[in-house]
């Protein structure tokens, strides 16, 4: 007999070991998410996922189901906690989307449309952030890079090459990339790459294509990121 | 009967697309005025901002003008609307900031392709810029922000006829965009 | 002065290799060293690293930018680093760092990640975070070496010093007198005396026998968070796992502490001793003491007791004779960064990494250095464990608090006559601290550090202990002459900068937090504004993904609630204020234009552009 737990009111089954992210998305029920992607180890650094179990506060990416436990993914206050979240992050880099390739297609954009965020309500950093096309296939906007990981894990653990890396600290953490002059052209950074795919955002982008989706049609433009789902599952359609 | 709610409008560091945008609800705008009673706008040509109960605010903040008219606003109208992704969070005048202003200018006036008699503006008529473009809502308070660039007709009619029916606000999913 | 053009820095790396080993896990102690001999890591340094422990250069210098101690570019011959904490600003710091930038013909001052390095090359100064000689301050790093009891004496002289070229070994040795300040001693300072006792009863009664005693105490974590030893003790030994670790966390980073120091200068025996005893009971071979940077001056001492102890028997292979029994310790320096008294950070560090909170679970119970099981305690736990085996659990529980066995060791400084170190019963209650250390007309207490509590004069009766006012150890004392919002400003900023970065609320919010205090602090900041801080600060606490986001914004928290009027005096009239200083933001245009008219200023109040 499998076990169970409750999400939203919802009996939820899952197998020991599950996160409450991993079999909340098996039985079909969307928690939000932007680090988090099925194919890597759970990360647990955007915060985004944050549910409330027993009035505590935690990642469903990294928290495990148990048994019987109550899980809160969609009250005004979980919601608010994951707005804030967004916001710090939209207020942290540049998120120009009228001016980005990957709006109307970006996990950022959709999971603020879900959470009902409409502004970035705090103070803007502005930082100054530079953008690397020196790769001939692919463009990186550290502007829109949101410190999920991705990239760095999918380089690491996918493609075996370590092509990427945080460094700094704090609010000065930052992407890096490993080649003897710091840019992707100069690393064995390939567009084939997992890595290449996996940008919830679009900090790393194709080149040699752009606004190819009308508006209207592209992929959250007309149903939210909790029915369409991650833009890693319309790979082909979006890339 | 009661007066009706007076409405003004502003563009500040914007493109006028949202107020393009606001225009497109069409036909609709027959019964906005029945409405409401537009006060100073660029719409009317109407000067002088009277005490209105909304604002509707396009554009960031770019310059010394620029919060003039912010601030006037916010002092006239009970209630105060971020219309449009300038507005919201600086938009594409935001991309500036990645430069400092000196930059800006000497690419634009100074060394910029197809530049004839170079040089930066400096007539004491034209407002002075800031070092950076901001969002509105780093200048003054700010009661509701409507997304988009812009936001869509149908976006700004929801919540005008919400608004001024005393509804909460609520917008149908492909209502909200960013861009 | 400059060696380095002595010894190139392929040839000091490759020594160090060759010295110390090719363990990728190394790289952090590889890269310390060679910080100490070049004031930098230059690239040559990365590069051969990068080649001979097959990490990548990325790594290397994403480890080089993470700790604040290791730099990408060159520091001075001789770097000096002010201790930033709030005690150092409250005994005159600021001050005696503007005489020293003057003396040394240097500008500006120093900020968090800014330090001013003279065009000769010759010094540089900066700040560092609370270097843990809070009752001895103010005070400062030179080229890592603690110097204490600032005055303008001293700065002149060491302005002096500098100036003249003279090496560190040739500066007077009293700059570098460390004074222990032991005012109360209680159960475990009583006596450092130690014959290996512990570890004799270990080996004739047995591991089973040992984690008994070790039950029987209740003994909970003098870290902080109060975790049971004996506990995590059972739970390391009866974790699967090839190996297992012993770790004692002596990165005593929390502003406002320094009790470990202490501990580590008389006590380091008790506590080698501690690691040794839950070395037996979990069967760990390998034991690291992870020692924070600003205490590199004890390393000396510390290699010699553990030398001392393997002569002794006492450590390293076949320990008090007893077949089998194998442990020995490595030191492992910190480099600058708070995160790293976090457990699982600590292990980060240990390995050679960047400072990042592991995901938890696991725990490094079950999976900690290497991804075996590893007791991580702080240096009072192992102490107190040490004395626990050898003289009981009933020992332990004859003092304190149902809940909190034993006796605290508390850090004290601040506004009173004799801050240094006291030894309470736990369950005694926080005036008893303010009457034994000399504090008067006290306006708060910030208890356990920049991360702990505020407490105003009407908790003074709240106890220390797990079950009231957990601590691990900080005691700060501000009397009423003080202006709180000063320790706010250098909490906040003092998150701000040790944040690690990894989850967003802590990131992000840490920044915005520390932005508002100083927009309030400047005079601008509105009543919204500490509603913002209330809501950013309650985002941390509940979405941080670690203990430090969680507690970081505990000191704006809890002084909103109980000293409001610190903000409230300065707050402008209007409800909501621009976040930035309108007028500032025109100083570019003005300066292109060449105007300074009135009609080229904003006015803050009221709105009307002259």
């Amino acid at each position: 007999m499998s076990k169970t737990f409750k999400l939203d009111g919802r009996e939820i089954p899952f197998e020991t070991g599950q996160t409450i992210m991993d079999a909340a998305l098996a039985a079909g029920v969307y928690i939000p998410h932007l680090c988090h992607n099925p194919e890597f180890a759970p990360h647990g650094s955007c915060r985004v996922c944050v549910v409330d179990v027993g009035g505590r506060q935690v990642s469903a990416c990294t928290a495990a189901a148990s048994e019987g436990m109550e899980v809160d993914s969609s009250s005004e206050a979980i919601q608010a906690t994951r707005r804030a979240i967004l916001q710090m992050l939209f207020v942290e880099g540049n998120h120009v989307c009228p001016a980005c390739e990957k709006s109307g297609a970006c996990q950022l954009q959709a999971v603020a449309y879900y959470t009902g965020m409409l502004a970035p309500h705090f103070t803007h950093f502005f930082p100054r952030r530079p953008v690397d096309a020196s790769h001939p296939d692919v463009v990186i906007d550290f502007n829109r890079c949101i410190l999920c990981e991705l990239c760095v894990r999918a380089s690491r653990d996918h493609d075996g090459k370590r092509v990427f890396a945080i460094s700094g600290r704090g609010l000065e953490s930052h992407l890096v990339i490993d080649s003897a002059s710091g840019l992707l052209g100069d690393s064995s950074f390939a567009a084939s790459d997992k890595a290449a795919h996996v940008c919830p955002t679009g900090a790393i982008l194709p080149k040699g294509r752009g606004y190819e989706t009308p508006i209207g049609e592209r992929l959250y433009d007309r149903e939210p990121i909790s029915i369409v789902g991650d833009v890693r599952a319309h790979e082909e359609e979006v890339l | 009967m009661a007066e009706k709610p007076r409405v003004a409008t502003a563009s500040l560091c914007g493109c006028f697309g949202c107020h393009m945008s606001l225009l497109d609800i069409d036909e609709r705008i027959l019964q906005l005025v029945d409405l409401v009673t537009f006060d100073c706008t660029p719409l009317t040509d109407i000067k002088i901002l009277g005490d209105c109960d909304l604002g509707l605010i396009e554009g960031g903040v770019a310059n010394a003008e620029n919060v003039e008219v912010l601030r006037e606003f916010r002092r006239r109208c009970k209630t105060l609307v971020a219309v449009g992704a300038c507005a919201v969070n600086g938009g594409i005048p935001a991309m500036r900031n990645q430069f400092s202003l000196a930059e800006c200018l000497r690419e634009s006036y100074c060394y910029g392709i197809g530049v004839h008699n170079p040089g930066i503006p400096n007539d004491p008529e034209i407002p002075l810029l800031l070092n950076q473009v901001h969002p509105i809502h780093e200048v003054v308070a700010i009661d509701y922000f409507l997304p988009g660039c812009p936001p869509s007709a149908d976006a700004i009619w929801t919540f005008l006829t919400a608004f001024l029916e005393g509804r909460p606000i609520a917008f149908p999913y492909t209502q909200i965009h960013f861009d | 002065m400059n060696a380095s053009a002595v010894v190139t820095v392929e040839g000091f790396v490759a020594e160090s290799l060759a010295t110390h080993g090719r363990d990728p896990r190394h790289l952090l102690q590889h890269l310390i060293r060679v910080q100490q001999r070049f004031s930098y890591v230059p690239d040559a340094a990365v590069e051969a690293l990068s080649a001979a422990l097959d990490v990548t250069r990325t790594q290397v210098r994403a480890a080089v930018a993470f700790y604040a101690f290791l730099h990408e570019r060159p520091r001075g011959a001789f770097e000096i680093r002010f201790s930033d904490n709030i005690t150092d600003r409250m005994l005159g710091s600021r001050r005696l760092i503007r005489l020293l930038i003057e003396r040394l013909g240097l500008s500006g001052l120093p900020a968090w990640g800014r330090d001013l390095i003279r065009d000769d090359g010759r010094v540089s100064v900066g700040l560092a975070s609370c270097t843990g000689m809070c009752d001895q301050g103010p005070a400062l790093l030179v080229n890592g070496q603690a110097v204490t009891n600032l005055d303008a004496q001293r700065v002149d002289r060491i302005a002096d010093l500098v100036q003249e070229g003279i090496p560190l070994e040739r500066w007077p040795g009293e700059f570098f007198r460390v004074e222990n300040n032991i005012r109360r001693r209680g159960l475990l300072l009583g006596n450092p005396a130690t014959d290996g006792a512990a570890l004799r009863r270990l080996v004739d009664e047995g591991a089973d026998a040992a984690l008994a005693e070790v039950e029987r105490s209740g003994l909970r974590g003098r870290g902080g968070a109060g975790f049971t030893t004996a506990l995590k003790w059972r739970f390391c030994r009866e974790a699967p796992g090839t190996d297992r670790y012993v770790v004692c966390n002596a990165d005593e980073g929390e502003p406002g502490t320094f009790k470990d120091r202490v501990l580590l200068t008389d006590y380091a025996d008790l506590v080698i001793e501690g690691m040794t005893v839950c070395a037996g009971v979990i069967g760990a071979r390998r034991g690291f003491l992870y020692l924070r940077g600003e205490y590199r001056y004890l390393l000396p001492h510390l290699e010699s007791v553990l030398q001392r102890r393997r002569a002794e028997g006492l450590l390293g292979t076949r320990i008090l004779g007893r077949d089998g029994f194998d442990f020995d310790i490595e030191i492992h320096l910190g480099a600058g960064a708070y995160i790293c008294g976090e457990e699982s950070a600590l292990i980060e560090s240990l390995e050679g990494k960047r400072g990042v909170t592991r995901k938890r679970p696991p725990f490094p119970v079950t999976s900690g250095f290497d991804d075996q099981p590893t007791v991580v305690n702080n240096v009072e736990t192992f102490l107190a464990s040490a004395r626990v085996v050898q003289w009981g659990g009933y020992w332990l529980r004859g003092e304190g608090t149902d809940q909190s066995a034993g006796s605290k060791i508390l850090s004290v400084s601040g506004d009173c006559a004799r801050p240094g170190i006291y030894e309470y019963p736990f369950g005694t209650p926080v005036h008893r601290v303010l009457s034994d250390c000399g504090a008067e007309n006290t306006q708060a207490v910030q208890i356990s550090g920049a991360a702990g509590a505020t407490l105003s004069p009407a908790e003074f009766d709240r106890i220390i202990a797990f079950e009231d006012l957990p601590t691990a150890g900080s005691f700060m004392i501000f009397d009423d002459s003080r202006d709180l919002l000063d320790m706010v400003r250098n909490f906040a900023a003092f998150f701000a900068h040790e944040s690690c970065g990894f989850c967003t609320p802590c990131r992000v919010g840490g920044a915005l937090l520390r932005n508002l205090v100083e927009k309030v602090a400047a005079g601008q900041g509105s009543e919204y504004d500490l509603s913002e801080m209330r809501h950013i600060g309650a985002v941390m606490r509940e979405a941080s993904y670690c203990g430090l986001g969680h507690t970081a914004p505990n000191h704006v928290l809890n002084t909103l609630d109980k000293f409001p009027s610190i903000y409230r005096r300065r707050l402008a009239r209007e409800a909501h204020t621009p976040s930035f200083d309108l007028d500032a933001a025109l100083s570019e245009a003005r300066g292109i234009a060449g105007r300074d008219d009135p009609g080229t200023h904003i006015h803050k109040l009221s709105g009307e552009t002259a």
